[in-house]
């Protein structure tokens, strides 16, 4: 499977190729990834939320990057689930910024595990990365990810309708999105 | 605390509802001292908007005291105890949207962009009590509301104007305003406006202040029609007479030079065949909007005119006049207003005494009384034409 997607973000290509390349900070914007963490120069362990409340892990290497252009990284063996993904920066003409440009590979297992990936991106599985990349923008452009009453969880993106009201937390709400 | 909440097409309920918190670093808590109903949250009650959910917190014009802010608000912009007038759209300062003051449509605010791209083809900024598609923020009609990109949006009031001549501010004042501005009015122009609802009497105010040599108002109320007249407008009554027709006996034949659409998806059409083939089309889904008063505009303008749309759409019309658009070399101009661009002059403008908001205001009511106001706006009883409700 390969998702892509495209934002422009009003930073210079140095700074936004700069947060990216902090592997680190991907796991506060983009929804399945509970956490990265970096293990070497080049070498990082990443965890991802997977369905029926399991997580699934993997190491990753960078294969390859360009300062301020590009970034291309891949699991290495032994991975739960095979994937790489690339990221590419440019400025964006007339001044607006970069244009950032990523795509991401997963190669499913076959059975039961596979078809359970499969099902938990959805029909439409570039929009979860699509929303991924919103979150990017938000972070870059103004600080954080954007909360409303009816979608406050940040980052933790739930099945998007029915949403909770448009009405403040309550308590036990308002704990949960401190946790 | 008190909220009017929508329940269900053609229900609102003030409930109690938890307080607002700071969920964002530069939220602020305002504690509302006035609030309005808008003519576009009847396109809610009356069920038009989809994405609506039962609890949502209705109302995105409003104003009060700061209680509270957030970590990251900038304290030379916003503190603890100021006054302000929230603006209708929520802007994050810092998109490209926000950076061409094209604040309505910014780019990070609406956290359910991806419905509003669907809908929209991109998304559009986050708006107060406004359905989900415009994000799921809780509205103004309540006794607090949490206001995201404090040191951004809100604007401080340091004189000692009254509630009532500055919580227009917030949305109907500048949507008119920037009604008339789009129609970039020269020496001796007419302007006609469709609708003389609260929005559509302050379009002919700002075509007023920005030098029209004539407006005209177009509506079926007595009581509208009679609110402009008293300003000097010449009044067209839709029921009564045929608009094209009227328009060109006022302009010796030539149309108006610039157009408003101040009523948008749910118009009324003087002539009941062409409206219930509308309203027909909307109730079966297969056209979401009644357009007539932006095809009327688009008829009657001038050749090389402007018809400038504040009016609210929200999907598809049906038998837009493309051919009298494309032929007769009209500029259609529009868009959901860009409030924040407008404030600060507009507050100077009232200062001035060049526009009093408060000629609109027709009923005060307290929040508890908000289901009562929205019938009698809804079914325009009492010569209803703009509620203010204290919370």
């Amino acid at each position: 499977m390969e998702l892509t997607a495209t934002t422009t973000v009003t930073r210079p290509v140095e700074d936004v190729y700069a947060f990216w390349r902090d592997l680190e900070r991907l796991a506060t914007f983009m929804a399945h990834l509970d956490d990265v963490r970096t293990t070497g120069p080049r070498t990082s362990h990443w965890k991802a939320s997977a369905p029926f409340d399991t997580t699934v892990e993997w190491d990753a290497e960078i294969v390859d990057e360009v300062t301020a252009e590009r970034i291309a990284w891949r699991s290495v063996e032994g991975a739960d689930i095979d994937n790489a993904g690339e990221v590419i920066f440019a400025p964006a003409p007339g001044g607006r910024g970069t244009e950032v440009r990523v795509t991401l590979r997963y190669d499913a297992p076959a059975g039961p595990l596979g078809k359970a990936v499969a099902k938990y991106f959805g029909e439409e599985p570039s929009q979860q990365l699509d929303d991924d990349l919103r979150r990017f923008k938000q972070v870059m452009e103004t600080g954080e990810v954007v909360r409303s009453d009816g979608a406050p969880w940040g980052k933790r993106a739930r099945k998007e309708f029915p949403q909770r009201p448009a009405q403040p937390l309550t308590e036990d709400e308002w704990r949960e999105i401190q946790a | 605390m008190k909220a009017n909440c929508w329940v269900k097409p053609n229900k609102v309920e003030v409930r109690d509802v938890p307080d607002p918190r700071i969920l964002n670093s530069r939220d602020a808590i305002v504690r509302i001292t006035s609030t309005a109903i808008c003519g576009s949250d009847l396109h809610l009650l009356d069920g038009y908007v989809p994405t609506m959910q039962e609890g949502d917190v209705m109302g995105h014009e409003f104003m009060g005291e700061v209680v509270e802010v957030g970590p990251g608000v900038d304290a030379s912009r916003l503190r603890v105890g100021d006054r302000v007038v929230v603006p209708f759209p929520i802007a994050c300062g810092a998109c490209a949207a926000c950076r061409a003051e094209l604040y309505s449509c910014c780019e990070n605010t609406n956290p359910n962009a991806g419905i509003a791209e669907k809908m929209f083809g991109h998304p559009t900024a986050g708006i107060f009590g406004y359905s989900h598609l415009t994000g799921g923020f809780a509205g103004g009609q309540a006794q607090y509301a949490r206001v995201p990109f404090a040191d951004v949006n809100p604007l401080r009031i340091e004189s000692d104007l009254s509630d009532e001549q500055v919580l227009f501010l917030s949305d109907i004042l500048p949507t008119g305003y920037m009604g008339a501005e789009m129609c970039d009015i020269q020496p001796g122009d007419v302007v006609a406006v469709w609708g003389a609802g609260p929005v559509g009497q302050f379009a002919m105010d700002s075509a007023r202040v920005l030098g029209a040599a004539q407006v005209v108002a177009i509506d079926k109320e007595p009581y509208r029609l009679s609110m402009a007249a008293d300003q000097g407008y010449a009044t067209i009554d839709f029921d009564q007479v045929d608009v094209r027709s009227a328009l060109l006996e006022l302009t010796g034949g030539r149309g108006p030079d610039k157009c408003i659409d101040a009523v948008g998806m749910e118009a009324t059409h003087g002539a009941a065949h062409i409206h219930l083939y509308d309203r027909l089309k909307q109730a079966t889904r297969s056209e979401s909007d009644r357009p007539h008063a932006l095809r009327q505009a688009i008829m009657a303008c001038r050749s090389g005119g402007v018809v400038s749309v504040i009016g609210v759409y929200g999907g598809l019309v049906d038998k837009f006049p493309a051919g009298a658009w494309m032929n007769r070399s009209l500029t259609l101009r529009t868009g959901q207003c860009h409030v924040q661009r407008y404030m600060r002059p507009l507050l100077d403008r009232i200062e001035r005494g060049e526009i009093d908001p408060t000629r609109v205001i027709t009923h005060r009511l307290p929040l508890a009384e908000a289901p009562h106001g929205y019938d009698i706006f809804k079914n325009k009883e009492d010569d209803c034409e703009k509620i203010i409700l204290k919370p």
